[in-house]
């Protein structure tokens, strides 16, 4: 491979910026963050995916210094936290509702920071500049909070949180309040200026899309604790659980029980049907209950039986999903189970063979899918 | 023509309830004082016709206003009243702004029942209140036979009738005045801007300052005129807790109109009186736009 993929999780001796250790934060009776230990290296863009309430604010909450963990230690660069205060830490935070000063002009927002460190009059104004030049808002800078749009006030926000160079940027839903397309524009918008600062980035999103298109590494969470941790195309491909799988994308969960076969397992779904046959590393015993996960873009629609497909089923049409560029089939089995298939729409919409009712042929290799224990 | 009528309705009010009594005390600054009933000259005679009218006009001069600046106890009432009611308006806004603050910062729950209390006082007779701290502050009062029992005094103190008793009572009466628009202003601050300001290397203090105090600037500003406002023509608390020293320019309107029965000099007061409170109000309306339009 000719370009050194940015990996420093795989690197025994690299040094993590963040680390937590057996960290547990209660409110009352509320367990938040439940004995978690993770590192976060300098320069990953990392995010923290999960279902509101399963912890992922609080975590990064803690790192800014607006909670204390209960119980366990946080380490940011070496140094313990607990008893840094937020206003003396190197770590900045991008706000959900981004908390603009409604009283300060765009410029006196981004410069807020920088004279709070004391600097001089030159030094804060070239920084602010710069700032507004990165996040093109120059245009701006005279005006107040309510008279800019949201993504311009999304951009002011990010502009305040990155002057005053912190090792660590926090971004808490940052993007929440933006449509689609801007959402989409500003998250690439993102990754550009954490590219050009090498600023470390953790970001609390729920949208998997989000943090799959900006992230270096995923955190998947769930009650207070981190279920995987990959990068997206890990997470996506081999989930570690049917959690996971079912919350990052599209799936189609089959539980049955295995018969391992070698590096194969079969797995043994429903009275009459054949077994369905996966590829795994794991080792299953005979008769464990698991869970074939598949995506519907790996299941294979067609009017005719197909060949040499190592699964293969017959199922009605039940409903069609369309996308525009694809569509997705939900194919009713003679079991009662749904699957889901997807195709890209290469034809015209007039031309579609398949329709309601019509009788199908579902499939995928032997490869395609995969099996968890959980 | 329904539109009309809705707008007209206000005005009318205005009209009748405002202006018309403006101009009978305006009319009656301009006249005489007279032995009779009423007791000022001249009486418009509109059997006189014409003629009637005329000599009506002619006998209006600004006689009254012009005595005003030849007896310097008016100005000295005037400066007196300013003086004691920006004073009052700055001990209520010490004393208002903290219990503002901690209303906002208290639980959700609890903000009802305390903005409740502040507004509680309204319940029973301003007059009745203000007889009570004649009670309390008196020589034998409640505070003095306290402050004996603890032994921290040896004798009475002399609070009844002097300044000090006219500021207690002002800033007692007219908290809620100061208290209600600065918690308004401040229970509407979203609490990550104070969160914001620490994490950009702000102690509490300083984010209190730098982001707090400017936010609820324009509560601050409407509870002090609100105070300085009605203090300023203030009567009551002067006249029952003041003392003889006590100058106050409603209390000198109310003796030219009561003991001297010189209606038309009274007149003349009220009418100077209006004119100073006139400034205050338009700051205090061009504050509110201001505010409107930077919330607009």
């Amino acid at each position: 491979m000719s370009q050194t993929v940015f990996s420093p999780w795989e690197d025994p001796n690299e040094k993590p910026l963040i680390q937590f250790k057996n960290v547990t934060k209660r409110f009352g009776d509320f367990i938040a963050i439940d004995n978690l230990t993770q590192d976060i290296f300098a320069k990953e863009f990392f995010a923290l995916l999960g279902p509101s309430g399963c912890g992922k604010t609080t975590m990064m909450r803690m790192l800014a210094g607006f909670e204390a963990p209960s119980q366990g230690q946080i380490f940011i660069a070496g140094q313990d936290m607990a008893k840094i205060p937020p206003n003396k830490r190197a770590v900045n935070m991008m706000f959900q509702s981004y908390a603009l000063f409604p009283h300060l002009s765009v410029w006196d927002n981004i410069a807020f920071g920088l004279k709070r460190e004391g600097k001089d009059k030159e030094t804060v104004a070239a920084r602010v500049e710069e700032m507004l030049r990165l996040t093109r808002l120059s245009k701006f800078a005279k005006r107040k909070p309510h008279q800019i749009s949201g993504g311009q006030r999304q951009r002011v926000a990010l502009a305040r949180s990155l002057a005053k160079a912190p090792k660590l940027l926090l971004l808490d839903e940052p993007l929440g309040a933006l449509d689609k397309k801007l959402r989409q524009d500003t998250q690439f918008e993102l990754m550009d200026i954490q590219e050009i600062t090498g600023t470390t980035f953790v970001i609390v999103t729920h949208d998997q899309e989000e943090a799959m298109t900006v992230a270096s590494r995923v955190a998947v969470m769930d009650e207070g604790q981190i279920i995987q941790v990959a990068t997206p195309a890990q997470i996506y491909e081999a989930p570690n659980s049917v959690y996971v799988a079912d919350f990052i994308g599209d799936v189609n969960i089959i539980s049955g029980r295995a018969k391992p076969n070698g590096e194969k397992v079969a797995t043994q779904w429903a009275e009459g049907q054949p077994d369905i046959i996966g590829t795994t590393a794991t080792k299953f015993d005979t008769g464990q209950e698991i869970h074939f996960a598949i995506r519907p873009e790996k299941v294979a629609i067609s009017t005719d039986e197909p060949q040499d497909a190592a699964n293969k089923v017959r199922g009605k049409v039940l409903d069609i999903a369309y996308l525009g560029n694809i569509s997705t089939y939900h194919v009713e089995l003679p079991t009662g189970h749904v699957i889901k298939a997807q195709t890209a729409n290469t034809r015209r919409l007039s031309r579609r063979q398949i329709t309601w009712e019509d009788p199908v042929w579902i499939s995928w290799t032997d490869t395609a899918g995969v099996l968890l224990e959980r | 023509m329904r539109r009309f009528i809705l707008i007209a309705v206000p005005y009318l009010w205005l009209v009748a309830l405002f202006l018309i009594p403006f101009v009978i005390v305006l009319k009656i600054s301009l006249s005489d004082v007279a032995l009779a009933r009423p007791p000022y000259m001249p009486q418009l005679d509109f059997a006189a016709g014409w003629e009637g009218f005329q000599s009506f006009f002619a006998a209006l001069d600004f006689e009254n206003f012009w005595f005003l600046t030849t007896d310097d106890l008016y100005w000295k009432a005037y400066l007196s009243s300013l003086q004691i009611s920006l004073t009052s308006t700055v001990m209520t806004l010490l004393v208002g702004y903290p219990i503002a603050y901690a209303m906002a910062r208290a639980a959700p729950e609890w903000r009802p029942t305390l903005l409740m209390l502040v507004i509680l006082p309204f319940w029973t007779s301003f007059l009745i209140r203000v007889y009570a701290w004649m009670g309390i502050l008196s020589n034998e009062g409640l505070l003095n036979q306290f402050l004996l029992w603890l032994g921290v005094i040896n004798e009475p103190l002399t609070i009844l009738n002097t300044n000090t008793a006219v500021y207690i009572g002002i800033v007692y009466t007219y908290l809620p005045f100061m208290v209600l628009p600065i918690y308004s202003a401040l229970e509407r601050m979203d609490d990550s801007l104070l969160e914001a300001a620490e994490d950009l290397g702000c102690s509490r203090l300083s984010a209190f300052w730098l982001v707090t105090i400017p936010l609820s600037k324009n509560g601050i500003i409407a509870g002090c005129f609100l105070v300085f406002i009605p203090v300023i023509g203030e009567f009551v608390i002067p006249s029952l807790l003041g003392g003889s020293g006590t100058l106050m320019i409603g209390k000198v309107l109310w003796e030219e109109f009561f003991s001297n029965r010189d209606w038309p000099v009274a007149s003349a007061v009220a009418v100077i009186l209006l004119l100073i409170l006139v400034i205050p109000i338009i700051l205090f309306q061009r504050n509110e736009q201001k505010q409107r339009e930077a919330e607009g």
